[in-house]
């Protein structure tokens, strides 16, 4: 029994290193470094015209970060039930989210928040379903996203059998699916695999790394970089820093290139860093070695594009009070929007059930009206039906 | 010198903590397994420090994936394990819902009893925290209605610790459900009663939790604190309840029913599960099967509605609370009550 356990124990930490290194077009200090294959997915970020590009990119990590923070102070209020911080995870949600066609649907988990805000979410409707409002926030098909997920890996296969109809229609529209490390566990996210591959859907899987499924680190789920698992499926795949947010940018414009040409589905393994808890209820110094994460601070996102903007010269003053005034704005708009947000109305837990009527449940609702509506009220005496 | 037992104050989750405790002191191939019990504890910190004190190979915090813990735990209870599974929350279990309700229920029958499956699934259950979706429901009727499943829910610390160690100890598979919004409350343990101490056993046997004349209210795990405070509030209208907390869902202890039932004459059941299929229903049918010539009134139930749980600032308006029960104690005493007047309140 001894040696089964230690045998165990060394495999485990063996694994929970990384292997292989990560595409990068950003080197941690902001350098960029040119790259033969990935640098055509940028002509429009790369030399003169670019500024506007990088700008936007650089806006919207900027602003993400502001409302993760806000989501974060709104629970610590009482404003919101709960939040799952992205701190971290910018470049990997905004560079992504940047390649992603305005006709590709989207299926995240429940942490793509930086996703949902690219794509037009209005505030209140990132924070609903955190204040227990509602089970979702936006129109999915008003911004083509489906309602956030949290069941875990449940998504990937909804994001297959979309890329599948859109495959059997002959359209040039793509699914993109997010999930987590963890997720990479479940058997639905295998099956997804499983599907995408034999019908060969235009479906991009982006797994964001962040080395933690709560207080269980990487290593757990799986002992090789997870981007390798996709081959072994029949699935290309690639391994991007994550916390490069043109890395991030032009791979998932290469997956989607692929999709769109009838060429099949893609894995990206996005390496990144949770920064945060893993929600506003976990606390990680239970788990978690504090120096892992002084570690990732040097590797932060939005600095990394900030040293290469500076480097270019286009972070100057003008920019920079811009976007800050911009985050400042949001975070007051949702703020307002979270205080201010009314409580739905108690007979709206009926609505939606079903699309049509159903007898069983009609009736159930009649009584609760009538229960709420008091007991003593004279209508209701008058009013056996 | 008289020897007392030992009254320990505790919290319902460090009762089961405590309670697994000894179970796993008490035999050694039982092992927890489950999605961040180890160093965490679990999310509800049930599972706080065996890890620490027994070891990654006993406490062993598994890949992020239902399906795959419980298929694993059978392989382990094949080799002779009584394998502790924790699903993080009752909106998780589903993709575990094919290895628990066609192998793990099964296995002992179509093995014609060769194969043993000692396998206890710990479910934090229910509503009342303030959580996202599939974070506060109430599966229990599935598992009931599965055959080789046993389903148990205790509602209060010193049921939660003796009934973990009698799960553990069960050659059955046991559907082991935790009150979730009941983790924190606290109570007196006698930590003699267990297995090996003397008498106390709670597994099978429903039990009385305040006696009454008027009328049975018949409640488990989360609702059965908020019957007795139901029953209180009664009384003080000279309605006497009687509430009997089932803590066997399955089996169903129906002679402790009966006999309160023969003695009232009145049956309300309260779970927080909606209500068609549910084990109000089941119940309604069975004493009125064994008791019909007994009942002034038909069989009442106070259920959560038809309806998939919502979301939270509306949960209070779904889950039974004291006024609703107290509304279901009226109406099977044929009292004023929110249905008077409609065809269904006679
Ligand atoms: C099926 C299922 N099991 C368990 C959970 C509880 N849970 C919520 S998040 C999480 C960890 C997810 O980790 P990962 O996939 O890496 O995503 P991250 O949270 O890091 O973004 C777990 C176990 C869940 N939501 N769904
Ligand atoms: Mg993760």
């Amino acid at each position: 029994m001894r040696t089964e356990v230690s045998t165990y124990q060394m495999r485990y930490q063996m694994t929970a290193g990384d292997h292989g290194s990560p595409i990068q077009l950003l080197s941690p200090d902001g350098e960029r470094h040119p790259n033969e294959h990935f640098d055509h997915y940028l002509d429009d970020v790369d030399g003169e015209s670019g500024a506007q590009t990088l700008a936007s990119l650089y806006e919207d990590m900027v602003v993400a970060r502001r409302i993760d923070a806000e989501g974060t102070a709104l629970q610590r209020q009482g404003q919101l039930g709960l939040w799952p911080p992205f701190v971290g995870q910018e470049a990997a949600q905004i560079g992504s989210a940047h390649a992603i066609g305005a006709d590709d649907f989207i299926f995240p988990s429940y942490r793509e928040i930086g996703v949902a805000y690219v794509r037009g979410a209005s505030l209140p409707d990132l924070v609903r379903q955190w204040r227990g409002n509602a089970h979702s926030g936006w129109d999915p098909f008003a911004l083509n996203m489906a309602p956030s997920q949290v069941v875990i890996g449940a998504q990937t296969l909804h994001a297959v059998g979309y890329a599948m109809g859109v495959l059997f229609d002959g359209a040039e529209t793509a699914a993109v699916t997010y999930f987590g490390d963890g997720a990479t566990s479940q058997g639905d996210v295998n099956e997804s695999m499983v599907f995408a591959a034999s019908y060969q859907a235009p479906v991009v899987f982006f797994c964001q790394n962040n080395h933690w499924a709560i207080s269980e680190p990487v290593g757990l789920q799986a002992h090789v970089p997870i981007a390798r698992r996709a081959p072994g499926f029949g699935i290309p795949s690639a391994r991007v820093d994550g916390n490069d947010v043109l890395a991030c940018l032009a791979v998932t414009r290469e997956a989607l290139e692929r999709a769109h040409s009838g060429n099949g589905p893609s894995y990206i393994e996005a390496v990144t860093y949770r920064m945060g808890p893993h929600t506003t209820a976990d606390d990680p110094t239970r788990y978690r070695d504090p120096n892992e994460l002084e570690d990732w601070k040097e590797r932060d996102p939005i600095a990394r594009f900030e040293a290469y903007l500076g480097g270019l010269g286009l972070l100057d003053d003008e920019l920079r009070s811009r976007v800050a005034a911009k985050a400042d704005a949001v975070a007051a708009e949702l703020r307002e929007a979270t205080i201010h947000m009314p409580d739905p109305a108690p007979g709206s837990l009926f609505e939606h059930v079903y699309a049509g009527p159903h007898s069983v449940l009609d009736r159930q609702r009649d009584q609760f009206e009538r229960y709420h509506g008091g007991i003593s009220s004279a209508t209701l005496v008058e009013g056996g039906h | 010198m008289i020897e007392q037992n030992p009254l320990v104050q505790m919290t319902f989750a460090k009762a089961l903590n405590a309670g697994l405790r000894r179970a796993m002191e008490r035999d050694p191939r039982v092992v927890l397994m489950g999605e961040d019990i180890g160093k965490l504890g679990g999310v509800f910190r049930v599972t706080d420090a065996l890890q620490k004190d027994f070891g990654a190979h006993r406490v062993i915090d598994t890949p992020l994936a239902e399906s795959g813990i419980m298929g694993t735990a059978i392989g382990m209870a094949y080799r002779g394990y009584r394998p502790i599974v924790e699903i993080q929350f009752d909106g998780f279990l589903y993709p575990a819902f094919d290895q628990i309700v066609s192998q793990v229920a099964k296995l002992h029958f179509r093995s014609l009893g060769r194969v043993k499956v000692p396998i206890t699934v710990r479910i934090p259950f229910g509503g009342g925290i303030g959580s996202p979706e599939h974070h506060s429901e109430s599966p229990e009727a599935y598992f009931v209605h599965t055959a080789g499943l046993r389903v148990i829910s205790p509602s209060n610390p010193q049921d939660a610790y003796a009934m973990i160690q009698e799960a553990v100890a069960s050659d059955d598979p046991v559907v082991f459900l935790e009150p979730k919004r009941r983790y924190h409350d606290k109570g007196d343990v006698d930590t003699s009663v267990g297995l090996d101490g003397p008498g106390g056993l709670a597994m099978g046997s429903a039990r009385v939790a305040s006696e009454g004349r008027d009328v049975t209210l018949v409640a488990y795990g989360p609702l059965v604190k908020t019957c007795l405070d139901a029953a209180i509030a009664a009384s003080d209208e000279g309605v006497s309840v009687e509430v009997i907390d089932l803590r066997s869902l399955s089996p169903i202890d129906y002679a402790t029913l009966e006999t309160s039932v023969r003695k009232t004459g009145r049956l309300v059941i309260a779970h927080e599960a909606s209500r068609t299929g549910g084990l109000g229903a089941e119940i309604a049918a069975s004493i009125a099967e064994r008791c019909f010539y007994y009942l002034e009134h038909a069989p009442v139930r106070v259920t959560g509605f038809d309806i998939p749980y919502p979301y939270s600032k509306l949960e209070f308006y779904h889950l039974p609370d004291l006024d609703r029960i107290l509304d279901g104690v009226d109406r099977v005493l044929g009292r004023p009550n929110s249905l008077s007047g409609t065809e269904e309140g006679e």
